[in-house]
């Protein structure tokens, strides 16, 4: 079991500045992240893009941020806990939690503090009836462990570069592979795209173009999905999984299911300090919303300075709280 | 108003709504459908990552083509069509009037 003062979900820009607000008033932090790099979106998906709008920065790149943010926190030595996914918050009679994540690490914090941005990614799912119930019964959304798949019949669905990487993957391991893909050709890796072509030809694999799975059947556990190819009749295809690969979109994940009060999938905060409708629970960053919120990056970082005053109160409930400016007081390393 | 155009847009309920949408502020037409508090979640903010902003063209004029970002997200929705786009990776320009578009239902 880990023990912080203050858990940190998300090591976004607003996360890890949130390790320096708390730092400034002696809190010590754990960020948990469910990718295995800090930095969320501006180190996963634009990492050399310029941001323009940080005060005192005419143009940095997002990398650069996160490189900055991760120098700046080094006094206040967070810990950390990536590639997890924060998946339960249980709380204590103390008033204290306890936040567990996908892999089973505990963090016992006296305050939680919730940055995830965009939430983390998830598979998209097609809207094919009763899809759901077949989950983990012959569906899968993403391929853990190929070795399940070996001398198995598999239908997979998709034309982005992870099906076509798992389809050439997998023709070797299971018995019989489908590739579905809706459109006639492949924007995918060239040399992937080809490769599933000429597999196709020479028969290790049975492509189908302009089409679409339909429907799911079997009883208890997957045993057929209808395919539609180019809106003829639909047909049958026998098989033992259904792996649909439509890429990641965000969700709010587990956190959906905190008890936290919610405002079309972003977590309602009191703009006094952030905090959400469960005492010792604060929201910060695009993930939260109120009255007149902005999603930008500049606001998270005023969110994270309040929070961490409100904080205060709740973990050094006998002190007072004073502001103290760094050009007086300089750092105090943790 | 000068320099606007007009918009439609079709909900997922068959509605048909007209929007006003200025051609002078760099806006996209996911941001003039949010700002007119239609559902658009458009979690990503514009930023093609998402589709939670993907519609369907019904009808236009000439529309700029696609960047790669975007043509890779629509390649990988289980629900794009011929005529899918990301609204947020539309520009409002003069030549998009009239365009007519249906929010796709969330990704």
């Amino acid at each position: 079991m880990i023990t912080t003062d203050i858990c940190i979900v998300g090591a976004g820009p607003v996360g890890l500045f949130a390790v320096f607000e708390a730092g400034l008033l002696k809190m010590r932090c754990h960020v948990i992240d469910a990718l295995p790099i800090v930095g969320g979106q501006l180190a996963e998906i634009y990492p050399k893009k310029p941001i323009y709008d940080i005060p005192g920065f005419p143009s940095i790149l997002a990398g650069d941020l996160v490189d900055n943010l991760m120098k700046q926190i080094e006094p206040f030595h967070p810990t950390f806990t990536l590639g997890e996914r924060v998946e339960h918050l249980h709380k204590q009679e103390d008033g204290s939690f306890v936040v567990e994540t996908s892999e089973g690490t505990e963090v016992a914090c006296k305050v939680v503090v919730i940055a995830g941005g965009l939430g983390s990614f998830e598979p998209r799912k097609p809207a094919i009836d009763n899809l759901e119930t077949f989950e983990g019964k012959g569906v899968n959304y993403m391929v853990r462990d190929p070795e399940t798949f070996r001398n198995k019949r598999v239908v997979i669905a998709g034309g982005g570069d992870s099906a076509l990487d798992w389809t050439i993957f997998l023709a070797g391991v299971a018995e019989d592979l489908t590739l579905v893909h809706r459109g006639t050709t492949f924007r995918g890796a060239p040399e992937s795209a080809q490769k599933v072509v000429s597999m196709a030809e020479e028969g290790h694999i049975k492509l189908l173009l302009k089409s679409n799975v339909t429907n799911v059947h079997g009883n208890g556990k997957l045993n057929a999905v209808t395919v539609l190819v180019d809106n003829d009749t639909p047909h049958e295809i026998e098989t033992d999984y259904f792996i649909p690969l439509f890429g990641l979109v965000p969700k709010l994940g587990p956190i959906e299911n905190w008890g936290l009060e919610l405002d079309k999938s972003a977590i309602a905060v009191n703009t006094f300090d952030y905090s959400t409708n469960v005492p010792g629970v604060y929201a910060i960053g695009d993930i939260n919303t109120y009255p007149g919120k902005l999603k930008l990056i500049l606001c998270g970082f005023h969110e994270a300075a309040l929070m961490a005053q409100s904080a205060y109160n709740i973990i050094y409930p006998d002190k007072k709280f004073v502001l103290k400016y760094t050009t007086v007081n300089g750092i105090q390393e943790l | 108003m000068e320099d606007a155009i007009k918009i439609t847009v079709e909900t997922p309920d068959g509605e048909r709504v007209v929007l006003e949408a200025p051609t002078d502020m760099g806006l996209s037409v996911m941001e003039v459908m949010k700002a007119n508090e239609l559902n658009v979640p458009a979690i990503c903010g514009g930023m093609a990552i998402c589709a939670t902003c993907h519609v369907e063209v019904l009808a236009s004029g000439d529309l700029p083509e696609m960047n790669d970002d975007e043509a890779f997200m629509i390649e990988s929705l289980p629900h794009a069509t011929e005529m899918s786009r990301l609204s947020c990776q539309l520009r409002i320009t003069p030549e998009l009037d009239g365009l007519v578009v249906r929010l796709m239902p969330e990704a």
